[in-house]
């Protein structure tokens, strides 16, 4: 009986319900976008290995740190392999055609990131190939890159056009890794300068350590800061997350304010709410007061206002759920580039509930007020 | 049109509730959207202060930012010998030789670390830039373990107050001073002598070249010839355009993220002004079946539905804009991507961010009120007066 009556009374005037349901699915769909654009900022952080460690030079990330570290690092306790490589920051025929590329130590790099999975045999031909690269599956894709393909690079940080062979395109273990990423040999880069700018070889930009034991991660860390106390390049080791959350929260700032925002609009759309329910139990004071007469209680009243509230939140809601999937899909497409990992996760799903939830709560809550405390004369009395 | 304006301005206190409720939900947006253009034009009043025209940055072929750039010794010296270079107060060029690199600081307060530029500055370095002056203290005398610190820098870092020590490079140095840079991107920065800078932190090699052109209409020739130079691999930029390059991705991003925002928003609000409107109508059938009947006519109702709404408009767009403004007390501060390190700007509210966000908040209250007012200028005379 309830029930009938809420629908009743939600699809009363047809066009206010569609237009508040249209409104509320906008507001949940923006909800749900903002926050898988706030988690793609943390898709690094959350797919960093607890087992690894980033040594580098204390100032900061633009200096480096000798090659002769390597040696010194791996006979410090606790560490099992020691790998490294350079920022290369260079770019594929246009600037804007941005993507990581970093120039590595290949076997002790791959030995630590198993969740770059890659066929055996091409994995083969990239070691021995001293020119060859590994490319991500999502970037071979923009720029229709395939195996054994030459592609030129154009450096920022090590001027020139360097010339590579894709040895390989490597796979994410599962959608949370990032395959949009170039790798080479350090190798190649190193006996490069040697040629050209002598005093920028045998210089790392950081060095990934793999841990033999992830709990003992903080002791580590400091004993291979202290090898290198007072000498010309301290380093700086910490947690690859820690290293992680270092870049995220160098955009705290716009994190911060695209946490307000969707904050914002969630109490956009609650005074919208607020608005078509105010206004129906006002055009409907007449009809409560009837039910207040016949001997209804104030709890049925309010089970009825709040329902409906409800039930046209929720028809909102899970429209604007449904509809985030193809639109961060659609998104994906167009900021790809920017978030290479971009996926609507479950716990945004349950935030948008929650949010859907409480609107319709707090929406209810004056017309309610409003209808319990109302005297029956006085409601009767009233017209308009 | 009096008696126009008085009906409708009086039937939106009569329901307060609503009309509250309505206008608060227009407020948010133009709020947020008048926060967006603010941040945009921070940025761009920052980047456009920062550069002077007259200026010429020189740094490395395709290294795209300072940081990034490598001038050897002898190529700056070639830089320094071109006639183009204005020459200043004591006759010698008006041209500065510069290390630019990156130091992690702890911020304030969060504790979280930020790249802050460090600046080794030669003795021309301030007259180039008139828009620096010192706020506190002197400036590093030459071939000392000296530092001065932008305003921003030393309100928003640990341990940079003036005269703290600070260790970096293995040394030890003293903050002797304080410069104010106003709105400027050198705020972010710390400076110091470049022949210091270069041995601490042994970086052999200048990152960029600035200099006063002679003549400003010179710049085209410069350029060519710096850039056909077989003993230079340098690129020229005016410093406007050098700076503008710094921040295109950020201002892409402000942009894309506004705009697209906005968009989000204005449906919301207009979803909430139509629902607000039609209820205005269906509430007062009779009312305008009475008003027309007295002879008011089909366009006088049309507009006096449609003024309601934009009043409603103009209320919440007051109200939005009248809170932005106190976003001028806050300054950003975030990592440019592209030079790697931390820019400070502020929120600015520019008469045209004013007029756009009163024109938008009208725009919301026409089309949630255009379709409304229709239906009301529609209406039946006997039928209207006949619903209860």
């Amino acid at each position: 009986m309830l029930l009938r009556l809420l629908f009743r009374n939600a699809f009363r005037h047809k066009l206010r319900t569609a237009l508040t349901v249209c409104g509320m699915a906008v507001a949940v769909l923006a909800f749900c976008l903002l926050r898988t654009v706030i988690a793609a900022w943390y898709a690094g952080v959350a797919a960093s290995s607890a087992n690894r460690l980033i040594t580098r030079n204390a100032i900061s990330l633009v200096f480096s740190l000798p090659l002769s570290y390597k040696d010194r690092i791996r006979g410090v306790e606790g560490v099992k392999t020691v790998s490294y490589g350079n920022w290369f920051g260079a770019y594929y025929v246009e600037q804007k055609n941005f993507f990581a590329n970093f120039a590595v130590e290949p076997r002790t790099y791959m030995e630590l990131y198993p969740e770059y999975i890659i066929l055996p045999e091409q994995r083969e031909a990239f070691y021995r190939d001293r020119k060859g690269c590994v490319v991500g599956r999502k970037l071979a894709k923009r720029f229709s890159w395939r195996v054994n393909d030459t592609v030129t690079l154009i450096g920022t940080i090590f001027p020139g056009n360097w010339e590579f062979v894709v040895r390989g395109i490597y796979d994410g273990r599962d959608d949370t890794i990032d395959d949009t990423q170039f790798f080479f040999h350090w190798d190649y880069l190193n006996e490069t300068l040697k040629l050209t700018v002598a005093r920028r070889a045998d210089q790392v930009g950081f060095y990934i350590v793999g841990l033999s034991d992830p709990n003992r991660a903080a002791a580590t860390a400091a004993a291979i800061d202290a090898v290198f106390k007072n000498s010309f390049a301290e380093t700086l080791t910490e947690t690859e997350r820690a290293f992680q959350m270092g870049f995220v929260s160098m955009s705290e700032a716009i994190l911060t304010a695209i946490r307000l925002v969707s904050l914002v609009i969630i109490v956009i759309i609650m005074a919208v709410v607020a608005n078509t329910m105010a206004m129906s139990v006002r055009e409907r004071l007449g009809e409560y007061v009837v039910f207040k007469t016949l001997g209804f209680r104030g709890r049925y009243l309010a089970g009825m206002i709040l329902g409906e509230s409800l039930l046209i939140t929720g028809l909102g809601g899970v429209l604007g759920i449904l509809l985030t999937f193809p639109a961060a899909e659609g998104f994906r497409r167009a900021v790809g580039t920017w978030f290479p990992v971009f996926r609507v996760e479950p716990e945004t799903i349950y935030l948008a509930i929650a949010a859907t939830l409480v609107v319709g709560v707090v929406a209810a809550v004056l017309p309610v007020w409003h209808v319990t405390t109302v005297r029956i004369a006085e409601g009767l009395r009233r017209i308009g | 049109m009096g008696l126009l304006f008085a009906y409708s301005f009086r039937n939106l206190l009569t329901r307060r509730l609503t009309t509250f409720l309505t206008a608060t939900g227009m407020a948010l947006v133009v709020f947020v959207f008048a926060s967006m253009l603010m941040l945009a034009d921070g940025l761009e009043k920052t980047l456009v202060e920062t550069g002077s025209f007259d200026n010429v940055v020189v740094t490395r072929r395709s290294s795209g930012s300072e940081v990034q750039s490598g001038i050897d010794r002898l190529q700056a010296a070639i830089v320094e010998t071109q006639p183009e270079v204005a020459i200043g107060l004591n006759g010698r060029s008006l041209l500065a030789k510069e290390l630019v690199v990156l130091i992690v600081l702890q911020k304030r307060g969060t504790d979280a670390p930020a790249n802050v530029v460090i600046r080794g500055i030669s003795e021309n370095s301030l007259a180039l830039r008139p828009q620096v002056r010192l706020a506190a203290g002197r400036m590093p005398r030459p071939g000392s373990s000296e530092i001065v610190v932008g305003e921003s820098v030393a309100k928003r870092f640990k341990g940079v107050e003036f005269g703290a020590t600070m260790f970096f490079a293995m040394r030890t140095w003293t903050v002797v001073g304080i410069f104010d840079a106003g709105n400027t991107g050198f705020t972010s920065e710390i400076w110091g002598d470049v022949d210091q800078f270069m041995p601490a932190f042994r970086r052999p090699v200048y990152s960029s070249v600035i200099f006063r052109l002679r003549n400003s209409s010179e710049f085209d020739t410069l350029k060519a010839r710096i850039e056909s130079d077989p003993r230079l691999t340098l690129e020229a930029r005016r410093e406007t355009s050098y700076y503008r390059d710094q921040s295109k991705a950020m201002a892409k991003f402000l942009s894309i993220l506004g705009l697209s925002l906005t968009i989000i928003f204005s449906v919301g609000a207009v979803v909430g002004a139509m629902i607000t409107m039609y209820a205005a109508v269906g509430n007062r059938t009779t009312e305008i079946g009475t008003l027309r009947s007295l002879g008011f006519q089909r366009r006088t109702i049309l507009f006096a539905f449609l003024l309601e709404s934009l009043i409603l408009g103009v209320i919440g767009g007051c109200a939005g804009l009248f809170f932005a403004a106190f976003l001028q007390f806050f300054t950003v501060s975030t990592t440019n991507f592209q030079t790697f390190s931390e820019l400070a700007f502020s929120f600015t509210l520019t008469p045209t961010t004013v007029g756009k966000g009163l024109a938008f908040s009208l725009l919301m209250g026409f089309v949630g009120g255009v379709l409304p007012a229709f239906k009301a200028s529609r209406l039946n005379i006997v039928e209207a007066l006949r619903s209860v």
